[in-house]
Parts: structure tokens; C-alpha cells; sequence
């Protein structure tokens, strides 16, 4: 309001136009020697050889499966992510409650906790020495080191990204046009589908792919419950590590390649999402 | 905004409040609580004297010593950079702009192994940044320095996206009064602006050195593992779990916690100490 449209500023504060080509080359340069740089080495570590040893490792019968593996593993973790961060926002934003900025604190910890100490857990859950290792044992049920771990690990580490999407933006949006579909006789499930979920479907579809992201790319927490059986329990990113480990450089990064896509394909894909979806006034650091 | 004294009422109007909130904690407890639970009780079976003699080995202490002192360099590192792509993101427009934005937040999106590849061929003695600093003596891939790297890498974001919407905020009028008043823009920058941007700066700092410390992907591949020079401590608890020495491993997952919550505890009473009254 204190400055309307059409009024003719005086720069009187800014820098003089050397300072500011100098600034954005530097910015350019360290940016993309420090972030575009990597992309480029995967691309062509990965084509040292040209396309064959690439579809060759990717098509690899352990590969294939590794990325079935991974597909499964996000097929679960993504869609219960969703409708617990779903939940938990509907309740934050809409609700007035004590212990509402503890219970948002307590969803946003898994993004401080390391990787590491994500799997970690599980194992000192489920292992052969844990707690209850040998109750499982008796009845041969396998966690650790078997599909459900990798689930349980993976929902673990992206548990809090669609909460964390959502809340700022349902608090933002307020509650009065839930109140009103409510007073007019709709049904908490008419409610949410045709008032409030129309308001958050950009954000929500932001969150669910940052989510799944982050659940096909996850290495730390799924190496711990992994027990890196080839074919059985090994994901894409870690059957990267293992090829790398035996020296198989190209196929190593034709798969870190693949996996590179994907992370190209959810940036474009949450800038375009930003755009329509005026999320970017919202924008927080995930983790 | 919201009104506490109708909270009452409006429970009433809206739906759904039972039901979210079961499933939520639901979710949250299984999920979250009772594994990190199981973290915080399994190193008691050691007792008070079994988890210092678990912790008190020589390279349980390099390890806390490289995660923690390589991470709080790497977000220092962030902290010139970080402000220098928030300023032209937020100020400056020039072709180009919008795949700059973008770019930030590859880290975020990029698997932590797939940054740990790259960054490794990066820097190793015959790849393309490693060649040029070894020729120059300066030896990364497997040094704490490619450590430190490896964290600055995954940190950067934090700094950028923190400064970020402050940066874009900051009233104008500001500058333009110190500006009016016979300040250089150097003068205004430095007693202006930066005092303005640095609560925003010391957070983004938090978040990035807290991101750094858990970091293993993208570490330990140009990290090199080598016991007491390079190791860093969440490795530390994988080599634990493989030998099955679970109590062992939770210890050294507890203190890494420990020590976080501790300096971010540091952290947010600084930046308490910071905010003008």
C-alpha cells in the first residue's frame, strides 16, 4: 500500500551495475560448480562408454530388480505417508488444541534424526537381538532385512514431508469455508473433498512428490535394515553402492543416472507446481 | 487470528477432529516415538559405566570429533555462499534466473548416494576438480576435507531458502534512508542489512550443520572410512551393527543425538540473544 503501481522509484539504494554483473557471475560460477557440476559428472562417468554398458547395467537382472524393489517400497510408504500427513494437517490447521506446536515439532523429527539412526531403530526393534528379534524368531516372521523393514525405515525417514507441505497452507487458509459447508449441512467427508481439498491439491501433489523423492532415493536408514541381499533386498541406491564397491564404475553411475533423472524430473515438476500453485510465498527448507 | 474463546463452538462445527488426531498420534507413535524409544532405553542394558567405556574408545571420539567439527565448518562455508545466491535470487534479474532458483534445491532432491558418486569422481586425484587441487597439493577425496564438502554440498540449500523470503521482505525504505543519509552501499550493507538478515543466517546455519551431522549418503563414498582420519560417526554405528553390537551402536546414535540437541540448544540461545528486543 505504500507504494502504489504506477509511482516512479528512485533507486537511491542499490548497487552499481559492476557490483551486480560481478555478483551474478560469481553466484553463476560457485552455484554451478558446487551443484551442476556433480549432475554432469554422473552423465559422463556413466556414458564413458557409450549407451550399451549403460542399458546393459540397467537391465542387469539385480538391477531390475533393485528398481522393483524401490517402486514397491515407495507403492507403500508414499500413499501411508500421505494420508497420515493428510490427518495430522486436517487436525493442526483446523483445530484448536493443546500440545498442537509439540505435536507438529514431534512429525517434523524424523528430518533431524540421521539416516543412519532411522534404520537403527528398526533393528533395535525387530534384529535378531532385538527386543522383539526373537519373538519374530519363533514364529519366523522377518522384518529386518526383509521388505517390511525397508518399509518401515523408508516411511520413517519421509514421514513429515506432506505434513509439513500442508500445515503452513491450511493455517493460511483458515477454517471459515469448512465452518460454512459444515453449517450448511455438508459431511466432514463432502467438506474436505469439495472445499478443502481443492485449496491444497498443488501443495499436497508438492508434498507427495518430495515425499516420493525422497523414498526412492533413500540410502542411509535402508542400508542399516537392508542386509544387502542382491536381487532380494537391494534398492536402486543401493545397488549403486555395491557396484561401486566392486568396481563397476559405468554401471554404478548409469544407475546413480537413473536415479539422477528422478530428482530432475520432481524439481521441475514442484517449480512448475510452485508457479500455479502459489506455494512459493510458503516455500520452507524440507530436509 | 484465531480465537481461543470460540474454540469451543467451533470444535463442534467442524468434523473430524477425533478421527484425524487418533490417526495422526497413532501414526506418529509407531512410526516415530516407540523406535526412537527403543534408541533412548537399549543402551541402559550397559549401564551408566558400560555406555562410557562403550563410548570412551579413541575412534568413537574421532568420529563424534570429524561429524561434528566438519559439519559446523561446511555450514560456515554455507553461510558466504548461501547469502551471495539468496541476494542475486531475491534482488538481481538476469537470463537464466529461474534454472539458478531451481538448481538450489537440487541437493534436496538428489540422493544422498548419487551425490556421494558424483562428488567422489569430482574430486578423486584424476577427476576434474581433484586433478587441478592436487596438482595445487591440496588433497580432498578422502580427507576430512572431502567430508567437509560433501556435508557444505547437502547443507547449501538450508542457508539459501532461510535468507531467502527475510532477504525479500526487508523493507526498502531502510536502505534508502541509510542511502539518503550519506551511507556507501558497502556501509549499508554491512550495518544495515546484514544485521537485519542474521537471525535468518544463524538458522539457516542450524538447520544446514544439523543436516550435515546425520549425513551419510553423500559422505561416506568420498570420505574414504578410515578409522581415526575419516570416519565419520554415523558410519560408526553401521560397523557396530554389523559386528552385532546393538547396545554399542544405540550408544553412539544416543550421544550423536545428545550432542545435536546440545548445540542446538547453543544455537537458538544465540539467535535468542541476537533478535533485537
Amino acid at each position: 500500500m505504500r507504494r502504489p503501481g504506477g509511482e516512479p522509484r528512485v533507486e537511491v539504494a542499490a548497487e552499481a551495475p559492476w557490483v551486480r554483473r560481478l555478483a551474478i557471475l560469481l553466484a553463476v560460477l560457485v552455484l554451478g560448480l558446487l551443484l551442476l557440476l556433480p549432475l554432469l559428472a554422473v552423465a559422463t562417468e556413466a556414458l564413458r562408454r557409450g549407451w550399451t554398458p549403460v542399458v546393459a547395467a540397467i537391465t542387469d537382472p539385480d538391477a531390475l530388480a533393485a528398481i522393483r524393489l524401490t517402486l514397491l517400497i515407495a507403492a507403500i510408504s508414499v500413499p501411508v505417508n500421505t494420508l497420515g500427513g493428510l490427518a495430522a494437517a486436517w487436525c493442526i490447521a483446523k483445530f484448536d488444541f493443546p500440545g498442537r506446536a509439540l505435536l507438529l515439532a514431534l512429525i517434523e523429527l524424523p528430518f533431524s534424526v540421521s539416516p543412519v539412526i532411522s534404520g537403527l531403530v528398526w533393528v533395535l526393534l525387530f534384529g535378531a537381538q532385538g527386543w522383539l528379534g526373537p519373538w519374530l524368531q519363533e514364529r519366523d516372521i522377518q522384518i529386518v532385512f526383509a521388505l517390511p523393514g525397508l518399509v518401515l525405515a523408508t516411511i520413517f525417514v519421509t514421514f513429515p514431508f506432506v505434513a509439513r507441505t500442508l500445515v503452513p497452507l491450511m493455517q493460511e487458509q483458515g477454517r471459515s469455508a469448512e465452518e460454512a459447508a459444515a453449517t450448511l449441512g455438508a459431511s466432514g467427508w463432502q467438506t474436505f473433498r469439495r472445499v478443502t481439498l481443492p485449496d491444497i491439491r498443488w501443495a499436497l501433489l508438492s508434498g507427495v512428490l518430495l515425499c516420493n523423492a525422497r523414498a526412492m532415493g533413500e540410502f542411509g536408514a535402508v542400508s542399516v535394515v537392508s542386509g544387502h541381499i542382491r536381487g532380494e533386498t537391494n534398492t536402486m541406491p543401493l545397488h549403486i553402492e555395491i557396484l561401486y564397491n566392486e568396481y563397476q564404475f559405468v554401471g554404478a553411475f548409469a544407475v546413480a543416472g537413473l536415479l539422477a533423472l528422478l530428482a530432475l524430473v520432481t524439481l521441475a515438476a514442484k517449480a512448475l507446481l510452485e508457479r500455479s500453485g502459489d506455494l512459493a510465498r510458503l516455500r520452507r527448507p524440507p530436509a | 487470528m484465531r480465537g481461543g474463546g470460540a474454540s469451543g463452538l467451533r470444535r463442534r462445527v467442524l468434523p473430524g477432529f477425533g478421527l484425524s488426531l487418533g490417526l495422526t498420534l497413532a501414526w506418529l507413535s509407531t512410526i516415530v516415538l516407540i523406535p526412537l524409544l527403543a534408541l533412548v532405553l537399549r543402551p541402559l542394558e550397559l549401564g551408566p559405566a558400560g555406555i562410557w567405556a562403550s563410548l570412551a574408545e579413541p575412534r568413537v571420539w574421532a568420529a563424534l570429533r570429524l561429524s561434528f567439527l566438519a559439519a559446523l565448518a561446511a555450514a560456515a562455508l554455507n553461510l558466504p555462499i548461501g547469502l551471495l545466491a539468496a541476494w542475486v535470487l531475491v534482488r538481481y534479474r538476469f537470463p537464466g534466473r529461474r534454472l539458478l532458483d531451481g538448481m538450489v534445491d537440487l541437493p534436496f532432491a538428489l540422493p544422498t548416494a548419487v551425490a556421494g558418486l558424483a562428488l567422489t569422481a569430482l574430486y578423486a586425484p584424476n577427476g576434474w576438480l581433484g586433478a587441478p587441487l592436487a596438482a595445487l597439493g591440496v588433497k580432498v577425496a578422502y580427507t576430512p576435507l572431502g567430508v567437509m564438502l560433501a556435508m557444505a554440498f547437502v547443507g547449501l540449500p538450508f542457508v539459501v531458502r532461510t535468507v531467502e523470503p527475510v532477504l525479500r521482505d526487508l523493507p526498502r525504505e531502510a536502505e534508502e534512508a541509510a542511502a539518503t543519509l550519506g551511507a556507501g552501499r558497502g556501509q549499508t550493507f554491512r550495518r544495515v542489512i546484514l544485521p537485519a538478515l542474521a537471525p535468518a543466517l544463524l538458522a539457516g546455519f542450524t538447520m544446514a550443520a544439523a543436516r550435515a551431522i546425520g549425513e551419510y549418503g553423500s559422505v561416506i563414498f568420498i570420505a574414504g572410512n578410515m578409522p581415526m582420519v575419516s570416519e565419520i560417526a554415523p558410519l560408526l554405528i553401521v560397523v557396530r551393527l554389523e559386528q552385532f553390537d546393538y547396545a554399542g551402536a544405540a550408544a553412539v546414535g544416543l550421544a550423536m543425538l545428545f550432542l545435536s540437541f546440545l548445540l542446538l540448544l547453543v544455537l537458538n540461545l544465540a539467535s535468542r540473544f541476537w533478535r533485537p528486543a
